[in-house]
């Protein structure tokens, strides 16, 4: 028998995109290099096309309804839940992203760590929102007139290129019962993959949560002039590029926001309209 | 051709009772100097033996209580103690049914109830605080707002582990640590408790438990290092806890009796009003302080109510409470069975009219018809006292006016129900009723995020929702609040 020690190959995955809750490749055939900071390769990630975009939107705007209408505390069990997922794979997550990105081993850590608090924080929301946005409005007649905030639909979202703002954007517009696509920069692809495969396995119903990997250049354009698309995140978009992304996305009246990095309510409500009611009061 | 129900009773094994229990202090079980027993009020089988709490007990748990408060809890971020939180609600959905079994063995209430909607909602209590916990900031009480320290709290039997849930979970997610004493009757989910506590790695003595009677709970509530009182129980009781801490600076919330008003107006959908009426009242054995203990129906369909309610109430299946088809359990104690049948002496008495269909009823245990009088009378005192129990008190009106002034004419003002078709109605009714919880064509709803407590001598603030949030952090603007 052989007696030298045979080192092991290591088994590699294959990146693809993540809609409706299973993994295809980009229907265009595309991908791009991703590279380690040091320039190693580590994967050929789905480049998402214009199709597969649109085919998110469909299964995205499907999913909708069905998340907005389970209860506020199923909602927040699910996205508690997604975190439960992250916790035991924060090695994972720490790795890939010390790998893909500029940051040290320590501060990949330090981010993930944040992230899943992160993320724990929008799931708490789900059932507290109404209690701090809505209100009842003391109106001037025999009426009882009430506003309560509801999601939008469905919302896309131009990510940063750093995982924790990729979870904050993330957070804000799923836990109020929109449905996302979110458009995934260059190397982000790696750890929002592995996000993809927790949500795999966290109960979140298929097409509420899509990613697609690519370039934002291309992407965001398309998802700007897409017309079933309510709202759209473009904090990862630089300044410059943001006015004729807001120009595209007048077609429509998208509700467009940039934010700073950081967590806010101000930031989920910015994906949920007022809805007002009026109700006679009498015998 | 008549269908009958086969038994079909719940497992009692997977739960496991000790002989004895103690107290549970600093993160763990201490051995209690005298003890009583708990007994099964559906079999009158003793289930264990509970520490009795005394004077020394207390103070050390308060101790614990008030170290765990300076040393670990308040040092804590918001996020972090809404993890623990998060914990203690997912360990308590994974020993969900452990949970409903001990309940039911040791309260009588039917398993159904517990199963669903007792320890369900409990788990969604501490969900629900533990999102609070890092937005407490938005609760609308200004910037940073702080806890009180050590909080007192006394809960009831009617629904055990429930008013823990509703106790323990906001005081925790505020920040403060808690010294809690369950009802002497029904101790041992609030034990098991304790051990949810210990598997999710909470800081010793953030929760401590005193078992005890009402001289445990006045060791609690005059303790001075307790800076705040939470107390679920009687009308009597929480006016001598009032007295008893007028003139120190301690805060109180006091969630006490009921008369709830179940007010049923002509145009209301018949079969669903019987419905709510049946919930509103036979619900948990009429053991609920938001009770719809009167009902107060429009003259022009009181007899139709009546006699469907009659026929409803002819089905309702009072037994086993381990039994999954039963509908109504055991009442919880001899003692509130002979309040009980005390009152229900007083109504016939007075001159009403007592009906309530036949049922067998076991010899072992406390049992109680489901029981309604009619003819009943404001002055009556079965339409001015809390029975608690399964007897429903009715009374009519002629104009909508008329129902209000009668539902209103109460010491109490917990709940009140209403039913009819018409939006506005509903709404002018609820401006005028004076209940701090109204129910419209529906009755007994309890979710973690709506707000919970009474007008007048139904007690003081509320639990729940934002509004509870409230009862554990300091107003800045009021005196004697440090």
């Amino acid at each position: 028998m052989a007696t030298k020690k045979e080192s092991r190959v290591e088994v590699k995955k294959t990146y693809k995109l993540f809609i409706n809750g299973a993994f295809p490749r980009s229907e265009s055939g595309r991908v791009f290099e991703v590279t380690a900071k040091n320039g190693d390769f580590i994967a050929n990630s789905a480049l998402a096309s214009r199709k597969d975009l649109r085919d998110a939107v469909t299964v995205a705007r499907a999913a909708q309804p069905g998340w907005a209408k389970a209860t506020a505390y199923n909602r927040g069990q699910i996205l508690y839940r997604i975190a439960e997922m992250m916790e035991g794979r924060a090695d994972q997550f720490e790795s890939e992203i010390a790998l893909s990105s500029q940051m040290t081993p320590t501060k990949a850590k330090a981010l993930v760590s944040e992230a899943i608090d992160r993320w724990v924080w929008y799931a708490g929301w789900s059932d507290k929102l109404q209690a701090v946005s809505g209100a009842t409005n003391p109106v001037s007649g025999p009426f009882f007139n009430f506003s309560i905030a509801e999601p939008q639909g469905v919302v896309a979202i131009a990510s940063a290129d750093n995982f924790l703002e990729f979870i904050d954007a993330l957070g804000a517009a799923i836990v109020s019962g929109n449905t996302a696509i979110v458009l995934v920069p260059g190397a982000l692809a790696v750890p929002a993959m592995s996000f993809a495969e927790v949500l795999a396995t966290s109960d979140l119903p298929a097409g509420v949560i899509n990613l697609l990997t690519g370039s934002l250049d291309e992407l965001a354009p398309w998802a700007a002039s897409h017309m079933d698309i309510d709202g759209f995140d473009i904090s990862g978009i630089a300044k410059k590029k943001q006015g004729a992304l807001k120009e595209a996305g007048a077609e429509n009246l998208k509700r467009i926001h940039s934010f700073e990095s950081g967590k806010s309510p101000a930031r989920i409500l910015a994906f949920m309209e007022s809805k007002t009611v009026w109700h006679p009061v009498g015998i | 051709m008549t269908f009958e129900y086969a038994p079909a009773p719940e497992s009692r094994y997977i739960v496991s009772i000790k002989p004895k229990y103690g107290h549970f202090i600093n993160g763990s079980f201490v051995a209690g100097k005298k003890h009583f027993p708990t007994i099964n009020p559906a079999t009158e089988e003793i289930l264990s033996h509970i520490a009795l709490g005394g004077v020394t007990d207390v103070d050390k748990a308060v101790m614990a209580a008030q170290k765990a408060y300076t040393k670990t809890w308040s040092k804590l971020s918001g996020k972090e103690r809404g993890k623990y939180l998060y914990r203690i609600s997912r360990i308590l959905q994974e020993r969900a049914r452990e949970f409903a079994v001990l309940e039911t063995l040791d309260n009588g209430k039917p398993i159904r109830e517990t199963r669903d909607i007792d320890i369900p909602l409990v788990a969604a209590h501490f969900f629900y605080h533990a999102g609070w916990a890092d937005k407490l900031d938005y609760a609308g009480l200004g910037h940073s707002p702080k806890a009180y320290g050590v909080a007192g709290q006394i809960i009831p039997w009617n629904f055990p582990l429930l008013m823990l849930a509703w106790k323990v979970a906001p005081a925790l997610a505020t920040g403060n640590t808690v010294v809690l004493k369950p009802a002497e009757t029904t101790s041992l989910t609030a034990l098991l408790f304790a051990e949810v506590c210990q598997q999710a790695e909470l800081p010793e003595g953030v929760v401590n438990i005193v078992t005890g009677d009402g001289s445990t709970g006045a060791a609690i509530v005059n303790h001075p290092k307790i800076h705040k009182i939470a107390f679920t129980g009687s009308t009597d009781v929480g006016k001598k806890i009032a007295r008893a801490i007028a003139s120190t600076d301690k805060k109180a919330t006091l969630e006490l009796g009921g008369k709830g008003a179940n007010i049923v107006f002509d145009d209301a959908p018949v079969d669903e009003t019987v419905e709510g009426i049946v919930n509103g009242i036979f619900f948990n054995q009429g053991h609920v302080c938001c009770a719809g203990s009167r009902l107060i129906v429009q003259e022009s369909v009181a007899e139709e109510i009546i006699e469907k309610l009659k026929v409803r109430m002819a089905k309702i299946r009072v037994g086993d409470p381990l039994d999954k088809n039963t509908d109504l359990g055991a009442i919880n104690s001899k003692e509130q069975l002979l309040k009980i049948n005390k009152l229900s002496a007083v109504g016939d008495a007075e001159g009403a009219e007592r009906w309530s269909p036949q049922c067998k009823l076991s010899d072992k245990g406390f049992w109680f018809p489901p029981t309604i009088f009619t003819g009943v009378t404001q002055a009556n005192r079965i339409a001015q006292e809390e029975i608690f129990g399964p007897v429903l008190s009715v009374l009519t009106f002629r104009t909508p006016q008329e129902a209000i002034d009668k539902a209103n004419n109460s010491p109490f003002g917990l709940s009140a129900g209403i039913w009819s078709e018409k939006g506005s109605r509903i709404f002018w009714a609820s401006q005028h009723l004076k209940a701090g919880v109204i129910w419209a064509n529906t009755f007994n709803k309890f979710d973690p995020a709506s707000p919970f407590g009474g007008y007048k001598e139904s007690g003081w603030g509320r639990e729940g929702g934002k509004h509870g949030l409230a009862a554990y952090l300091k107003n800045g603007k009021e005196t004697g609040a440090k």
